[in-house]
This record gives C-alpha cells, sequence and structure tokens, in this order.
C-alpha cells in the first residue's frame, strides 16, 4: 500500500532523513521506533507532504506521492496524527473533528460520521461544545486521532501517541488503534514506547540518526537481544519481567 | 453636543472597524502587519466613484441614489478583494517562509507602489464623491444633527460585522480560517490548503476595506491617492488597541477610537483628533502591548 524506497530529507544543512525504505501493506499496523531525534517524524511528515523529500520515492497505493500538496495527499487517502497532538486549542471538540473532515464534499460529512467516532471515543461526545484547549492529554490525544479518521483514510500515521500520556491511558489509545485497525484501516506506527508499539504491530523498523537500522517480524525483533538493549532498556537475560514501560 | 459626538464617533469608529478587520485578520493568520491595506481602503474609494461615474454616462437619465451606492460598494469590493489576493500572491507568498522582516519590507513596498500608481493613474488633485443625497438631515434637533448617511454607514458598519462574524463562526471556511490561523500545519494535515485559506483572508480584508472606502468617499465627498495613509495608521491603532489577530478586538477597537476621536475634538479641539489617536496607540504599545482582547502568545502557541 505505501512504499518508500531511497529517502532523503534535508533541513538546510541538516541531512535528517539518509536513504530510507520501508513498506507497509495493506491491513498491517507496522511500527517505526527509534530514539530522539532519528528520523521518524522527519519520515511521517514528507510521507504527508509537509517536506518535500531532496531525493526519493513515495509510493501511496502504486501512485507517486513525494511532494505533492498535503491536502492532495489527505485527499489521497492517507492522515496523519501529529507528534504532540496539535488539536486546534480554541476550537471547539466538534469543530476540530468537522476540520478533520476537510477535504471531503461538504454535504457527504454527516452526523454519521461523527457518530462513528464519538462511539470509538465516547468521552468526545460529551466535551463537543468545550474548546480543544481545554481537555486532558488523554482526551487531546482522542480527539486527535478522531480527528485523523474524520478524513476516512486509509493509511493512517501515528506519530507518538502515548508521549506524555499514564500507562492506562496508553494501553487505551492502544486499544482503540488496534480497533480501528480491525475496521480496516491500515496503520504506520512511530513510537518511542517500543514495547507496546512492538507488541501491537505485526511488523517493525528501527531507526538511528537518520537510517533503517534493523527490520523485521515485531515478534522477532521483541526478542533480540540488541533491540532489547537498546530499545527495551531491558537486560539480556530480563525475558521473564511482566514488560510494562520502556525508557 | 454630547449625542451628536456620540453619532459621529460611531460613524467614523465603524469605518475604522471594518479597515481594522483587514489587518487583524492577516496578522492572525501570517503574522504580517500588511501595511499596504490603507491602500487598498483608498482604492475601494476610487473604485466607488469610478463606478458610479461610469453607469451615469452609459445609462441614459442616470441611475437612483440608492442604486449608485450600492453599485459603489459591489464595485468596490470586488476590485479590492482582486487586489488582495494580487498582492497577496505576487508580494507575500514568494516570502512565506523567508526571516520575518522581508514581508514587511515587501508590505511597505506594495503601499508605496499602490499609492504612485493611483497618484499616477488618477492623478495628484481632490476627486469629487457624486452628490447622491442633498443634505438629507433625516432628524434634526436644534444642536443635533444626524444625516441619513451618517446612519447608512452605521447600519452598513454594522450589518457587515454580524455577516463577518456568521462567516467566522459558522461556516467551513471560517472554521478553517480559524484553525489556520493557530496552527498551518495542522491544518494541511487536516486537508485544508492552506494558501487557499490565506487567499480568502486577503480577499475579505481587503473587500472590508473596500466598503470603508466608499462610505468615507460618500461622508465626507473628496477623496484622493494619500488618504489610505492616515487612516491605514488609524486603523492600525484601532486593531492593536482590540488585541492584534482578535477579531472582536479589531470591532470594539474601531468603535473605541472613534468615539474617542470624536469626543475630544469635540471637547478639547479637532485640532487634537490625530494626536489622541496617536497617543492612544503609544500607550497600548507601553502598557498592554497585547491589547484589550488579546490573548498571550504563549496561549496561541
Ligand atoms: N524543522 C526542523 N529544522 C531543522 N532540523 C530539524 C527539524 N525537524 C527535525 N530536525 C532534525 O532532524 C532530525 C530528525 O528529527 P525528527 O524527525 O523530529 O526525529 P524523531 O521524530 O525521530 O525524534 C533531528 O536531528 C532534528 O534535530
Ligand atoms: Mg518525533
Amino acid at each position: 500500500m505505501l512504499e518508500i524506497r531511497g529517502l532523503h530529507v534535508h533541513y538546510g544543512a541538516i541531512h535528517a532523513l539518509k536513504g530510507i525504505d520501508l513498506r507497509v501493506e495493506q491491513g498491517e499496523i507496522v511500527t517505526l521506533i527509534g530514539a530522539n531525534g532519528a528520523g521518524k517524524s522527519t519520515t511521517l511528515m514528507s510521507i504527508s507532504g509537509i517536506h518535500a523529500p531532496s531525493s526519493g520515492r513515495i509510493l501511496f497505493e502504486d501512485f507517486p506521492v513525494e511532494g505533492m500538496r498535503p491536502d492532495r495527499i489527505v485527499r489521497a487517502g492517507i492522515s496523519q496524527v501529529p507528534e504532540g497532538r496539535r488539536i486546534f486549542a480554541r476550537l471547539t471538540v466538534q469543530e476540530n473533528l468537522r476540520m478533520g473532515a476537510f477535504a471531503r464534499s461538504g454535504s457527504s460529512v454527516g452526523n454519521a460520521d461523527l457518530d462513528t467516532v464519538y462511539d470509538l471515543f465516547p468521552i468526545l461526545r460529551e466535551r463537543r461544545l468545550q474548546r480543544g484547549g481545554t481537555l486532558s492529554g488523554g482526551e487531546q490525544q482522542m480527539l486527535a486521532i478522531a480527528r485523523a479518521l474524520m478524513a476516512r483514510p486509509k493509511l493512517l500515521l501515528l506519530d507518538e501517541p502515548s508521549l506524555g500520556l499514564a500507562p492506562i491511558l496508553v494501553e487505551r489509545v492502544f486499544e482503540r488503534i488496534r480497533e480501528i485497525n480491525r475496521s480496516g484501516v491500515t496503520i504506520l506506527l512511530v513510537e518511542q514506547n517500543a514495547h507496546m508499539a512492538l507488541h501491537l504491530a505485526s511488523r517493525a523498523y528501527v531507526m538511528e540518526t537518520g537510517r533503517i537500522v534493523i527490520s523485521g517480524d515485531s515478534r522477532v525483533l521483541v526478542g533480540d537481544p540488541q533491540i532489547k538493549r537498546a530499545y527495551l532498556g531491558e537486560m539480556d537475560i530480563d525475558t521473564t519481567q511482566k514488560p510494562t514501560r520502556s525508557a | 453636543m454630547f449625542f451628536q459626538q456620540l453619532v459621529n464617533g460611531l460613524t467614523i469608529g465603524g469605518v475604522y472597524a471594518l479597515i481594522a478587520l483587514g489587518y487583524t485578520m492577516v496578522y492572525g493568520i501570517i503574522e504580517l502587519i500588511n501595511f499596504a491595506h490603507g491602500e487598498i481602503y483608498m482604492i475601494g474609494a476610487y473604485a466607488g466613484i469610478i463606478a458610479i461615474a461610469a453607469a451615469q454616462t452609459l445609462i441614459a437619465g442616470g441611475i437612483p441614489p440608492i442604486a449608485a451606492v450600492a453599485l459603489a460598494l459591489l464595485a468596490a469590493m470586488l476590485v479590492c478583494a482582486a487586489y488582495g489576493f494580487t498582492m497577496e500572491k505576487l508580494a507575500y507568498r514568494p516570502l512565506r517562509h523567508a526571516p520575518r522582516l522581508s514581508p514587511l519590507i515587501s508590505a511597505l513596498g506594495v503601499s508605496i507602489f499602490l499609492q504612485n500608481f493611483i497618484m499616477i493613474a488618477q492623478g495628484t488633485r481632490d476627486k469629487v464623491f457624486p452628490h447622491l443625497f442633498e443634505n438629507t438631515v433625516a432628524f434634526d434637533l436644534g444642536s443635533v444633527r444626524v444625516s441619513l448617511i451618517q446612519i447608512a454607514i452605521i447600519v452598513g458598519c454594522f450589518m457587515m460585522m454580524a455577516l463577518l462574524h456568521l462567516v467566522i463562526q459558522h461556516t467551513k471556511i471560517g472554521t478553517a480560517m480559524r484553525a489556520t490561523a493557530q496552527d498551518k500545519t495542522a491544518a494541511a494535515l487536516c486537508g485544508i490548503h492552506v494558501d487557499h485559506v490565506i487567499s480568502v483572508t486577503f480577499m475579505i480584508g481587503s473587500l472590508l476595506a473596500g466598503a470603508a472606502g466608499v462610505m468615507i468617499a460618500m461622508y465626507y465627498g473628496l477623496v484622493n491617492y494619500s488618504i489610505g495613509y492616515l487612516a491605514g495608521i488609524k486603523a492600525f491603532t484601532a486593531a492593536v488597541l482590540g488585541g492584534i489577530g482578535n477579531i472582536p478586538g479589531a470591532m470594539i477597537g474601531g468603535m473605541i477610537l472613534g468615539l474617542l476621536e470624536s469626543f475630544g475634538a469635540g471637547y478639547i479641539s479637532p485640532e487634537y483628533k490625530d494626536v489622541i489617536a496617536f497617543s492612544i496607540l503609544i500607550l497600548v504599545l507601553l502598557i498592554k502591548p497585547s491589547g484589550l482582547l488579546g490573548e498571550n502568545l504563549a496561549e496561541k502557541a
């Protein structure tokens, strides 16, 4: 569904992505993990058309989308939940959601779409007339995901949805992501919380300083000693302990 | 005296508010003080005069006064929207990612260009706005005289502001303008074509200024190529007073400035009108740069 080949991105003199290759198949949950500054957000922003790559290809359903305008990419079927949520703080919850559906033609966006996301996140229905800025961190994350769903994406990009959330909330958010995937939406999940991400995803890519360094089946990667040491904050022998949080 | 100055103040305040809205909407969305905005208002006044003159020569027997006013407003709004659109596209969009000072300098350049362009095209002498209503006084209570034109301007300004409020608060494009003003990247990720929203913002701000230009031309009867300068600074003052970037703030700031000027002129001396406006600008910038309704910059982030 999504195929990235030899993607390079520069910020002025900074070479942020140094030839990324990545694939996501229809219906999958794929995760992209790596330390802060590795280039994960840059990858997602390039897919969404916010950053123009200096070279390389991004194919969505076999159609090149690199360098395309962000609103056209949303229309093509790729939505993103950006890092830090970035909801519209001074718009109401409902206005935030309607903006999520902006790219779709006005008349077809009925209350049915709102009902669908309200059923997924009932708290948002209660809060629909409140300003986005008055929501708690967890509620804002739900709103950011719901807003992205309003575009009816085929592929959903999520950038660190667990950032700054209490563990119980992280679990709730991840449950929703699984549910969204079951409803037919393909997912590319960026995380620093490698443990949770590897358990949710079927395949994983590991990034370091602008390059993909490891990739493969998540179940295999969970057991990989190198991954454990670098990303799961565990010692090699510590396999019996119940996973709770990562570094 | 009091009532007279109140009506005069509301008249001029409404016009300041209409112009101030353009400053504040553009600032809200791209953080640019559009120094050329006063020139758009001046162009609106000329467009209105030219449209009436054209209609009166083309249509045998002339046109009724009400139709002439409507035509002048429509022409000014269309012409100014076109100028606003073009100005943004040619002078500001190429500098979207340039250092902050660059678009500001470009705005000064556009202002000088437009003023000289109209001076060359229309001449340096004052143009007369046709006398459509023969000294019509709506009511005359001895010391208080309120003209039909004043009432029309006050009602017109309030109607346009109410309409703008509806558009901003209750339409899809209005909501997109507010979203884009808050976070352009998030707006783009929602599928909003940000450049399109910025164009619409310039066009709406410009058409309001164009309407203001016609109203003032009708009120004072004379225009020339340099009227955009003072009106522009006054409206900018109103926008800063209300809180730059804040739409209700621009409306309130315009009204307050108009009233203060009018009462100052009535109770102190007409010569102090401009001094009052600029003292307000300096005081607000010194004491509360965020203005009456302005939000802290931290809240915007
Ligand atoms: N807007 C930007 N301007 C300049 N450098 C940036 C910008 N955004 C990110 N970078 C740099 O690009 C690299 C990758 O950043 P990012 O994609 O945000 O990493 P991650 O999401 O994995 O933490 C980092 O070195 C970061 O400093
Ligand atoms: Mg990141």
